[in-house]
């Protein structure tokens, strides 16, 4: 579904990611790791076509389409999600409308009907249960005023409306209260499928105890220096990054 | 605040003109078209420039009875003594006034068929929807006129009659209804308001009149059916609208097609007069050529609207959503003359490229308990700039006066200016005045973020503007927010990413 290879990116002649390589297929969970700084969101934000990344060298391709060439919005429409480390507020648009709009779009794209309102409110009611959302939150502008988990929430209860075949989670899990967090991984695991997939950025294993991965991956400095099952991610946990950077660095 | 900014301060405020309605006025102007009449284009053309003589042949031409010869002949005169003002915010080259036709000079170059229109604009009435059959009209193709909302507007002007509303081109009810046209012109913006005010009163072409009878609520909202007619029309519109006692209109003027004409400028006039209990809401959605990507031609707006609330009790509220015309200079604005008078401003102006927009409102509170609330939204794009100008004067004898002023400005890029500059003359200490101001920017963050979700960077941006100017478009009558909020994002085309 999702393939990176040798994916070199800099900002401002800056290089962040230096050589990064990663498969992702159909039904799997990967997490990433690693330390801040790492280029955990800046390949996030290149996966999903954001400006201001000068891709270098490498190729991502996405449901064997060439992902890199491709303008954001019809990634999105492609299937791909992005929840965002910091959602974005946008003043007097409401977010019920704002959903519905993102919606419509996907479906036009796919050749399918657009939802009406009624459909359409009968969907997210639906899924609003999934993140336990307060429903006062779909009458307010996107994200204004949300305070820090309710942003987080309104990002998964997008992706489980727009019900994506590739879901990048950024740091879905900071900020979140214990109960948010077993509510958002939660939203997560009912919308796991055979057919979708789901990368997930973080840098709490907790977050893996409620969302369990396949496997792994260890970014560091542009890099993936490691991948491993779950049980990385406790080794981790207990000894931190700096041993396997250590290991990496003698490697290379 | 500079003292160039001063001349234009509303202090002088008897002189500020407001060009807008030009374009509405000519919009009307079609007007023999959309009753069903068909003018005779074969009239003799006039010489170019202006002098009495040429003054007597358009009121001659228009069958107008003496009163009105005379006053056109006083305008005339007192416009001959008058300076162009220079306004220090804008940048234009000045209009040569012996250059310009001031009689009805029919196109006659226009294109034979849609074929000959520029494809840009054919992409844009696209976008906007506009339906088939209007596009020829808006793009200047020279159609027969006979066309099927002929009937709908005789259907509707039955109605209409049924209830005594008067509803027709000036020049109509100049002939007809003389009375109520000596009554009332000229009472709201004199002849002698300001330079573009009196040339218009001198040699204006055509326009609307509107009058409600006492306690008539209005069914439908005046000239929304007639939006085709919008096309062709004068270069001086003149509309004037009386609602009696106890009535309510709410009347549409313009379209959201981008209009061309050869006219460059446009100097209209509106007069609304509300007496005791009576309601007017006058909507103007504003789309006039802005002239090219590097600010080459374009229309220049110089219109004056003004409202009375003569009456107690009385309402005028001004919506507006301005996206055209090289230069746009209005100020609608309300006298609150009667006790217990509301006047509203509500307001989107938003510049791309090259434009230039000078507007706001006045909100003169002369009667006792009178309230008033502006809200302005300016978007400036390109390397455009946006101005609010606003005053609320409040007489001495105008007890217990309210105002709420609200001043946003939204800037697209880094590349265009904002300016807002907010007068007061408050005469009496009972009275509460508020004023709040923003700016804020559209960030590439939040058009990610939308175009993650699946939107295109256009709708993107649409929906943040539309978001911004919300509280706005939601006094738009609903047929006309959908358009107008689609033209915002045709309007904003190309400034973004
Ligand atoms: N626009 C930018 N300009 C300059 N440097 C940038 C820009 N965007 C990212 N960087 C740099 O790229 C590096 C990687 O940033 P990125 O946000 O991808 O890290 P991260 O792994 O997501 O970190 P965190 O765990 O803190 O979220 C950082 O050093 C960051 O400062
Ligand atoms: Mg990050």
């Amino acid at each position: 579904m999702l393939s990176i290879k040798n994916l070199q990116v800099s900002v401002e002649e800056k290089p962040i990611l230096k050589g990064l390589n990663l498969e992702v297929k159909p039904g799997e969970i990967h997490a990433i790791m690693g330390p801040n700084g790492s280029g955990k969101s800046t390949l996030a934000h290149v996966l999903s076509g954001r400006e201001g990344y000068s891709v270098d060298a490498g190729s991502a391709h996405y449901k064997g389409l060439n992902l890199l060439e491709m303008a954001p919005e019809i990634r999105a429409r492609e299937g791909m999600f992005l929840a965002f480390q910091y959602p974005i507020e946008i003043p007097g648009v409401n977010n019920t409308s704002f959903l519905k709009k993102a919606l419509n779009e996907i479906r036009k794209h796919r050749g399918e009907e657009e939802l009406d309102a009624i459909d359409f409110l009968g969907l997210i009611k639906k899924q609003m249960k999934l993140v336990e959302m307060k429903e006062e939150l779909l009458k307010r502008p996107v994200n204004q005023g949300f305070s820090g988990g309710e942003k987080k929430r309104n990002e998964i209860l997008q992706m489980a409306v727009l019900n994506p075949m590739l879901a990048i989670l950024d740091e879905t899990d900071s900020g979140l209260d214990i109960d948010a967090l077993r509510i958002v991984a939660g939203g997560v695991n009912k919308l796991r499928s055979a057919e979708n997939a789901f990368v997930v950025i973080t840098h709490y294993q907790r977050l893996l105890d409620y969302i369990v991965p396949d496997f792994v991956h260890v970014l560091s400095d542009g890099q993936i220096i490691k991948s491993g099952t779950k049980e990385l991610a406790l080794e981790l946990e207990e000894r931190g990054y700096d041993w396997l950077i250590e290991e990496a660095e003698s490697k290379a | 605040m500079n003292d160039e900014t001063n001349k234009i301060a509303p202090n002088n405020d008897e002189n500020i003109a407001m060009s807008d309605e030009q374009q509405t006025i000519q919009n009307i102007t079609d007007q023999d078209y959309k009753y069903g009449f068909v003018t005779d284009i074969e009239m003799e053309e006039f010489p170019k420039g202006l002098d009495e003589n040429i003054v007597r042949m358009i009121s001659a031409k228009k069958e107008e009875p003496e009163f009105m010869t005379e006053w056109r002949l006083k305008a005339y005169r007192h416009w001959r003594k008058q300076k162009e003002p220079k306004w220090p915010k804008l940048k234009y080259s000045e209009v040569d006034y012996e250059n310009l036709y001031y009689y009805a000079a029919p196109k006659k170059d226009g294109p034979k068929s849609l074929d000959e229109v520029d494809p840009e604009l054919l992409a844009t009435f696209e976008k906007l929807g506009v339906p088939l059959e209007e596009r020829e009209l808006l793009a200047g193709v020279a159609v027969d006129a006979v066309i099927d909302s002929v009937s709908v507007a005789t259907t509707f002007k039955g109605k209409l009659g049924e209830l005594g509303i008067i509803f027709c081109p000036i020049s109509e009810a100049i002939q007809e209804h003389p009375e109520l046209v000596k009554k009332y012109l000229g009472t709201v913006v004199p002849y002698t308001d300001n330079f573009y005010a009196t040339l218009n009163s001198a040699v204006f072409s055509d326009g609307s009149f509107v009058y409600i009878p006492p306690g008539v609520r209005c069914p439908m909202e005046l000239s929304s059916y007639f939006r085709i007619n919008a096309s062709k029309t004068g270069q001086f519109e003149r509309t004037l609208i009386v609602a009696d006692k106890g009535s309510y209109v709410s009347y549409l003027e313009g379209c959201t097609a981008p209009m061309r004409d050869e006219n460059q400028l446009h100097a209209a006039v509106v007069e609304l007069i509300a007496l005791d209990d009576a309601e007017i809401k006058y909507s103007t959605v504003q789309n006039w050529y802005a002239g090219n990507k590097e600010g080459v031609g374009g229309i220049f707006n110089f219109v004056t609207k003004r409202g009375l609330c003569g009456g107690k009790n009385s309402k005028i509220s001004w919506t507006q959503v301005e996206t055209g015309s090289a230069i746009t200079w209005k100020y609608p604005s309300c006298i609150l003359k009667g006790d217990n008078s509301i006047g509203e401003f509500y307001s989107v102006a938003l510049t791309n490229n090259y434009q230039q927009a000078d507007t706001g409102t006045k909100m003169i509170h002369l009667g006792k308990n009178t309230r008033s609330l502006i809200i302005s939204k300016g978007i400036s794009a390109g390397k455009s700039n946006n101005a609010y100008r606003g005053l609320v004067k409040v007489n001495s004898k105008a007890e217990n006066a309210r105002n709420y002023s609200q001043c946003d400005s939204l800037l697209i890029g880094d590349q265009c200016g904002a300016h807002t500059y907010p007068y007061l003359e408050i005469e009496n200490p009972t009275a509460q005045v508020e004023h709040e101001a923003t700016t804020s920017k559209v960030s590439e963050d939040q058009i990610f973020y939308l175009n993650q979700r699946g939107i295109s960077t256009e709708d993107a941006v649409g929906m943040i503007v539309s978001g911004y100017a919300k509280e706005v478009f939601q006094q738009l009558p609903m047929e006309f927010a959908v358009e107008a909020q689609a033209l915002m994002s045709v309007s904003l085309e190309g400034s973004v990413g």
